[in-house]
């Protein structure tokens, strides 16, 4: 039996007068997947989630979630979808144990306070008011109060912009928390590492379109592009001296040699086998797959 | 654990007002302009200008009303302005949207909220005034005391949530609450006393809400009167203007921070 999508999108379209921030989009979110939503600003990202979310009007297509509606997304309805925004503080004068308690009392059948508080890792500040939370723990704060109605679907809006790597990290394996509890996660984020980690799969939308859809690994064609092998030769070695076979896969002239291949191993063999008869070492020899940043410059590069 | 929403739309306000009125209480600068400015103007006006006795009646008992109208209008307009054009930009008004939570609660709640900081500060005004001055009132009139703070109250947080939707950024909201207000104190009897203020600036201020509230709670003070204490002709303006600030916020009071547009 195929379930339901929890997000079901067609023909989504949202006009400001003249500006089309939406333009036509199509989009279906499975039961229990981490889905990443990628694109510059100002691409209608926000937008989207907001229409998802049920806070903005939509100027035609089909949008369901959970089934719904979002723009007549009723009370049992939001019972069953929980948001992290991207911009909302915490209450300042409220501990974070009494911040969960005013939202809980909102829902009809919410998570256990203190168990909820324990995921996000904040069992040590129950009593910190959020006016003396740090950036981050005030996020985790937010992830708490999007979770303590028990949805089924979260929507998270750039749930760790502005983070330091330790925290990042902390709010990572929260979010991959979500994945254990068999929630629905609807993640956007700039950050192509976050979306790597955390996602099943990745949307990109540049100029009111998708662009690319895909798992991380495949997304925009990244499986099949080429790997870049770098080094740098010793002085009194010049490129010319390369074997035959990999002096045609040079690319660029300046810095350290850089050659491109769709197969990297025999190349790395040929190369390291050359080194050895040669005795050159190469220290700095770095062989990479495209990363998910070159894939999604690449998509965004074309859209207005 | 059965939660407020579960037990009824009831509850649920209840549930909101509590967290919105220990929100007020927990921010000095609130509890200061609400629950101590009132007590201070009285304390300070009385050793200013005396407490003797004026037409049979003492000079304090002039001010109390008064000052207990600039108490309602603090703990229901500014700080109900203040707190929402806040939470509006902050996101918080959003998040709570984001829940199953009715926004009519919210409105409810938070306005219950403030009834009840209305009530504190008159009662405080009335005690201090009674056992400091010993400012006497009519003892049939405490009902009709009570009305008018609930019904100026509430009028006064319909206005507030009219007024943030003028107002676009945190910063701005507390000059603007005072740029309205402080003008209406002067002119309505707040700060001065009715007979020291020209007829006509009398006539300008008997359009504006602020003197009607003043007068309303005057009515119990003066021992000529006799009833409760309800003056219907100045609830009557002061339900006129509830009306219109409820049909404005209806059109366009808004949840979402007024950058995100």
């Amino acid at each position: 039996m195929r379930a339901e999508p929890v997000v079901s999108i067609r023909g989504l379209r949202k006009s400001y007068g003249p500006v089309e921030a939406v333009a036509g989009i199509d989009l279906e979110i499975r039961r229990g997947e981490i889905f990443a939503f990628l694109g510059p600003n100002g691409a209608g990202k926000t937008t989207t989630v907001e229409i998802l979310e049920g806070f903005r009007d939509r100027t035609s297509g089909e949008v369901s979630v959970l089934g719904v509606d979002p723009a007549r997304g009723d009370t049992a309805w939001r019972n069953r979808v929980g948001a992290v925004l991207q911009e909302s503080s915490a209450e300042p004068g409220f501990t974070v144990r009494e911040c969960l308690q005013l939202y809980a009392g909102y829902y009809l059948a919410p998570r256990d306070i203190d168990e909820t508080i324990a995921l996000v890792g904040l069992g040590e500040k129950v009593d910190t008011k959020g006016a003396q939370l740090s950036g981050g723990q005030r996020r985790r704060l937010d992830v708490a109060l999007a979770l303590i109605g028990d949805p089924e679907l979260i929507f998270l809006d750039e749930p760790t912009t502005g983070f330091d790597p330790s925290a990042r990290r902390t709010a990572w394996d929260v979010i991959d928390g979500l994945r254990a509890l068999g929630k629905t996660v609807f993640l956007t984020t700039h950050y192509m590492d976050e979306a790597e980690h955390l996602a099943d799969r990745i949307a990109v939308i540049a100029g009111g379109r998708i662009v690319a859809e895909g798992t991380p690994g495949t997304l925009g064609g990244r499986d099949s592009m080429a790997t870049t092998i770098r080094f740098t030769l010793p002085p009194e070695v010049a490129t010319a001296e390369l074997p035959a076979e990999l002096r045609g896969l040079l690319a660029g002239e300046d810095g350290p040699v850089t050659l491109t291949t769709h197969t990297p191993l025999v190349h790395v063999h040929a190369l390291s086998t050359w080194a050895l008869e040669r005795g050159i070492d190469l220290p700095d020899l770095d062989v990479r797959r495209p990363a998910l940043e070159d894939v999604y410059l690449e998509l965004t590069k074309a859209a207005p | 654990m059965t939660t407020a929403a579960a037990r009824g739309p009831f509850f649920l306000v209840l549930h909101q007002a509590r967290y919105d009125l220990l929100a007020v209480i927990r921010n000095r600068q609130a509890r200061f302009f609400t629950l101590i400015l009132p007590v201070l103007f009285l304390l300070i006006f009385v050793g200013i200008f005396g407490n003797h006795v004026v037409h049979g009646v003492k000079l304090s008992t002039t001010y109390v009303p008064g000052l207990s109208a600039l108490g309602v209008i603090s703990a229901s307009f500014i700080n109900l302005v203040i707190s929402i054009t806040v939470q509006r930009e902050e996101g918080i008004l959003k998040r709570r949207r984001a829940t199953p939570v009715p926004a009519w609660v919210l409105i409810a709640g938070r306005t219950l909220a403030s009834v009840v900081m209305s009530l504190a500060v008159v009662t405080v005004l009335l005690t201090v005034g009674r056992f400091v001055f010993g400012v006497t009132l009519r003892n049939a009139a405490l009902p009709g005391i009570a009305f008018t703070v609930v019904v100026g109250s509430i009028a006064f947080c319909v206005l507030g949530y009219a007024l943030s939707t003028a107002i676009h950024s945190e910063d701005a909201a507390q000059p603007m609450v005072q740029a309205v207000m402080l003008p209406l104190y002067f002119i309505s009897g707040i700060f001065i006393a009715n007979s020291n203020i020209p007829r006509w600036l009398q006539h300008v201020a008997s359009v504006f809400p602020v003197q009607h509230l003043a007068n309303g709670l005057q009515n119990a003070y003066d021992p000529t009167q006799t009833g409760v204490g309800i003056v219907w002709t100045d609830i009557g303006v002061i339900a006129i203007w509830a009306a219109v600030g409820l049909a404005v916020a209806l059109r366009r009071f808004s949840w979402l921070p007024s950058t995100a547009s």
